[in-house]
């Protein structure tokens, strides 16, 4: 059996009398493709920020990477890659310079920044552009580095928010594809994504509904299970259900 | 109409919803009045002064009675050349020289006007600058029993030099000086800030393409802050009158005019920021930036203009709070009339064309 | 009637920045015209410079008969318009927006109530509420009730489902099927291919284009190429044998499958006993019709 990245039970955040996550549990297995899904509101992006180690859970307990989400939470954040639509890279600064600032935060020394940056950008086919500010990059080509420049460090697992809204179809496909390598290379992969296509791509995918997991399994069991022929149409069987309107 | 004043309602939504705003822009003057005025020793005594006169004249002589007689001052005589009076400045001997210009009295009934320089050392600069505070009192005083007795109307205004260390605190000095950078920065920040927010937040795309006009929403972002800055104002003024004991010589209503001239001014440049400017933050660099050190730094407030180096001089002459605080001391703390704060009037007017125009200019009815 | 001929924008230093290089259509009533496009296609400039916005380097563009760059003022009055990321008044209350906005057009919430009712009936209960303290899908609604309110006769919605979940993204759009039957003109963007379906008439945008433009099932229809779905296990190594494979033109991963355009003359059963013989099994190889996204992807390489 493969080892559990992260293992969660019970996870709890209220705010005042609201609960955004309520009682979730599930494990994610070492390289895994996890899809994490939900309504606009169901209470993903709290339940991320719990796995990361910024939010501390009202209840429940957890292990990410190996560490206990509420005593060593600052562990947590070094054994991380962390990626999102909103931010990924400092646009005002080159591509070079994104590199080697991400990477001198995860502490790594200037001779494995420099090497692996010349890696890097071989692999990306970046050569050309090192020295290009990242504001002037073609969307695709931005995420693309910023998802190298998340799993930099080498971390165990990396998480993913959103992070193909609005790039054209190709290059999306070019995402993941990446992201496939990388889950080869023994990187667990948590993603969240309004593409229920993407959906497909991942080895299991959980749906979030009013701040609870309803359903996690493969996308096929999930198809089979609700009689449906795609995720989209599971994602609106389940959401329909919402009772939560904020 | 209707456009506008559900505009209006709707920018005193934004105001009230944003209480910490609201608060600092409502308790900035109310403290700021409070730590200068309480955060300065008033009480001075024992002033060493001396009174140059080169003509001698009935005016001269009484002006030095009354100088004598005041408890404050410990008069050291009269002095024959300037040589002897800065002789006396250097060696610390005096606190403040009183200087006439020559044939004073004559001057003065002919043109209705007189300047009489103030000369202060400041060993002890708090000293020196209420010294001259005092003689200014005490002049403007014999000014107004003058001009009760004589028909002709005349002023004499004071002019401050403060040699060797050029600081002034005080009260009166103060109060003027707040006036010049409360009612502005308040004005210029939140007026900037609150259209660059529309175009922060997207909220402009969607005015632009309704049918609303430009100068409706440039009136609706500016009367609030016409009404804060005026509530601002009234605290200011109550405040330095009731518990600083500055009093307000002149007329209130020139007082009041000056004020809303320098408010509208401020409005202005608010605007004219917010047609240059894309960032919020960048807004409130611009307004603070270009307020706070000029108003600090180059206005008179602080450091008194004369004894600045010519570039710096000439600098000042392009910042309002110079004209702004120049006047309000001239009708506050002076007493004096409309005729001597024309010119600062015309000056602020005209900027407020000037800043109005750029405005107009920059203001555009799409987005680029 | 919106007609759009040759409008031509650059920006930036010397116009280094493409924006729009010669797009020409036409919409009419009761049609939902989509122009579907990643980020950085040039949907949000287009629709700027219909919304009279911002002006166009040349071309022309009348809404309704009226010039978006002479007749600018007769424009506003007439489009209802909700650009990019739109987030309303943030510390107004739900009810306070929309009469915000009813007053700005010179009309009420009640004189119009009637056209907005049916999405603002879903929001109404939450009235008092703060716009700020809206989820997503209830923004969008308010935002829409906000863009109605003064009976527009032409919508322009730029990418208004960005960001929204996809049930909040269904009933959106079933809104403005419902608008479309009362006759408005309805232009939208999406970076969504799968919303295509919704519209009446698609323009597939890249790089300042329209790469094509017809319905959704007339862009499908002209789709040439020899389309497979390859399933299979071991998706990676998969991938990179069909890329190397002579008859395989492009291989694309579609959700959990392989989309492959191969040339002719290749049998689905040949290649199968070839990846066989390579070392994978559990393959199914099929033919299949092109979505949105395979057009999209086949033009775009092209």
């Amino acid at each position: 059996m493969k080892k559990k990245v992260i293992a969660v039970s019970g996870l709890t955040k209220r705010f005042g009398h609201f609960t955004a996550v309520d009682h979730i549990t599930f494990d994610v297995e070492e390289g895994e493709i996890f899809g994490f899904l939900g309504a606009n509101g169901a209470g993903k992006t709290t339940a991320m920020q719990m796995l990361c180690g910024i939010s501390k859970p009202t209840s429940g307990s957890g292990t990410v990477a190996g560490f206990d989400i509420i005593r060593e939470n600052e562990q947590i954040k070094r054994n991380i890659g962390y990626m999102s639509q909103r931010f990924s890279l400092y646009e005002d600064l080159k591509v070079w310079e994104n590199i080697r600032l991400f990477g001198g935060i995860y502490g790594l020394s200037d001779k494995v920044i420099e090497r692996k940056t010349d890696e890097l950008l071989e692999r990306l086919d970046f050569r050309e552009e090192r020295s290009t500010l990242v504001k002037y990059l073609p969307l695709g080509w931005k995420q693309k580095l910023a998802f190298s420049v998340a799993i930099f460090h080498d971390p165990g697992i990396v998480f993913l928010d959103e992070p193909t809204g609005g790039v054209d179809p190709a290059m999306r496909r070019q995402f993941w594809e990446m992201i496939y390598e990388a889950a080869d290379r023994g990187i667990t992969v948590f993603v969240t994504t309004h593409y229920m296509d993407e959906a497909e791509y991942c080895n299991r995918v959980s749906i979030m509904v009013d701040g609870r997991i309803d359903a996690l399994d493969t996308p096929g069991a999930l198809r089979s299970q609700y009689h449906a022929t795609s995720i989209d149409e599971v994602f609106r069987q389940l959401a329909r259900r919402a009772r939560r309107n904020e | 109409m209707k456009q506008l004043i559900a505009f209006v309602q709707k920018e005193f939504y934004h105001i009230f919803r944003d209480n910490r705003t609201l608060l600092v822009i409502l308790g900035m003057p109310v403290v700021q009045i409070l730590l200068f005025g309480f955060a300065i020793n008033m009480e001075v005594q024992d002033i060493r002064v001396a009174l140059f006169a080169p003509t001698p004249d009935a005016f001269t002589q009484d002006v030095t009675e009354k100088i004598r007689q005041n408890g404050y001052f410990n008069y050291q005589g009269n002095m024959q050349t300037m040589q002897e009076v800065e002789e006396s400045m250097r060696k610390g001997k005096l606190d403040l020289a009183v200087v006439f210009p020559p044939h004073f009295q004559r001057e003065m009934l002919h043109s209705g006007e007189g300047v009489v320089q103030l000369i202060t050392s400041s060993a002890d600069p708090n000293r020196g600058s209420i010294a001259a505070t005092y003689a200014t009192a005490i002049i403007s005083q014999y000014r107004m029993e003058q001009t009760g007795a004589a028909d002709i109307p005349f002023q004499i205004s004071t002019e401050n030099r403060m040699i060797y260390n050029p600081r002034m605190k005080s009260a009166y000095m103060f109060v003027p000086g707040i006036m010049g950078l409360v009612l502005m920065i308040i004005s210029t920040i939140m007026t900037s800030v609150s259209i660059i927010r529309e175009k922060e937040r997207g909220t402009m795309e969607v005015l632009l393409a309704s049918p609303l006009k430009q100068a409706t929403m440039i009136v609706a972002k500016t009367i609030p802050y016409l009404i804060i800055s005026l509530l601002n104002l009234i605290s200011i003024l109550l405040l330095s009158y009731f518990v600083l004991d500055v009093p307000i010589r002149g007329s209130l209503l020139l007082l009041t005019l000056l004020s809303l001239l320098y408010i509208f001014l401020s409005l202005s440049y608010g605007l004219t920021i917010s047609t240059l400017v894309q960032k919020q933050i960048n807004a409130v660099i611009v307004s603070a930036m270009t307020v706070m050190i000029p108003v600090l730094m180059l206005s008179g407030m602080i450091f008194p203009i004369n004894n600045m180096p010519p570039a710096l001089q000439y600098l000042s002459l392009v910042v309002p709070a110079r004209w702004f605080i120049d006047a309000v001391r001239k009708v506050m703390i002076q007493g004096l009339g409309i005729s001597m704060v024309w010119q600062e009037m015309v000056i602020l007017t005209g900027m407020i064309l000037l800043l109005l125009t750029v405005t107009i200019v920059k203001t555009k009815k799409r987005l680029e | 009637m919106v007609e759009v001929t040759d409008l031509r924008k650059r920006y930036g230093r010397q116009g280094r920045t493409l924006a729009l290089d010669g797009i020409s259509f036409t919409a009419g009533e009761g049609e939902i015209f989509g122009v579907i496009g990643p980020d950085g296609a040039g949907k949000s400039t287009l629709f700027r410079i219909l919304a009279s916005l911002i002006l166009p380097d040349s071309g022309k563009a009348r809404l309704n008969g009226h010039d978006v760059v002479t007749d600018y003022q007769k424009i506003r009055q007439i489009i209802g318009y909700m650009p990019e990321r739109f987030s309303l008044y943030q510390d107004l209350s739900v009810e306070e927006n929309l009469q915000f906005f009813a007053t700005l057009f010179h009309t009420t919430i009640k004189e119009n109530y009637h056209l907005i009712s049916d999405i603002y009936r879903q929001i109404e209960p939450f009235k008092k509420r703060r716009a700020s303290a809206l989820s997503g899908g209830m923004k969008q609604k308010l935002a829409l009730s906000c863009a109605l309110i003064h009976k527009p006769e032409i919508l322009i919605l730029d990418e208004p489902t960005t960001g929204v979940d996809p049930v909040s993204r269904k009933e959106f759009w079933d809104m403005l099927h419902r608008l479309k039957e009362q006759g408005i003109i309805i232009l939208v963007s999406t970076a969504y291919m799968d919303e295509a379906s919704q519209c009446s008439r698609i323009a597939l945008m890249q790089g300042g284009s329209f790469i094509a433009t017809d319905t959704p099932q007339g862009i499908i229809d002209s789709y040439s190429e020899i389309l497979w779905s390859v399933k299979g296990s071991r998706i990676t190594a998969l991938l990179a044998t069909l890329r190397q494979h002579p008859g395989v033109k492009s291989c694309f991963a579609f959700g959990e499958r392989l989309h492959i355009t191969v040339s002719e003359g290749l049998h689905p059963e040949v290649l199968r006993q070839e990846l066989v013989g390579q070392g994978f099994d559990d393959l199914r190889i099929a033919p299949i019709t092109p979505t949105i996204e395979d057009c999209f992807m086949a033009i775009d390489t092209q």
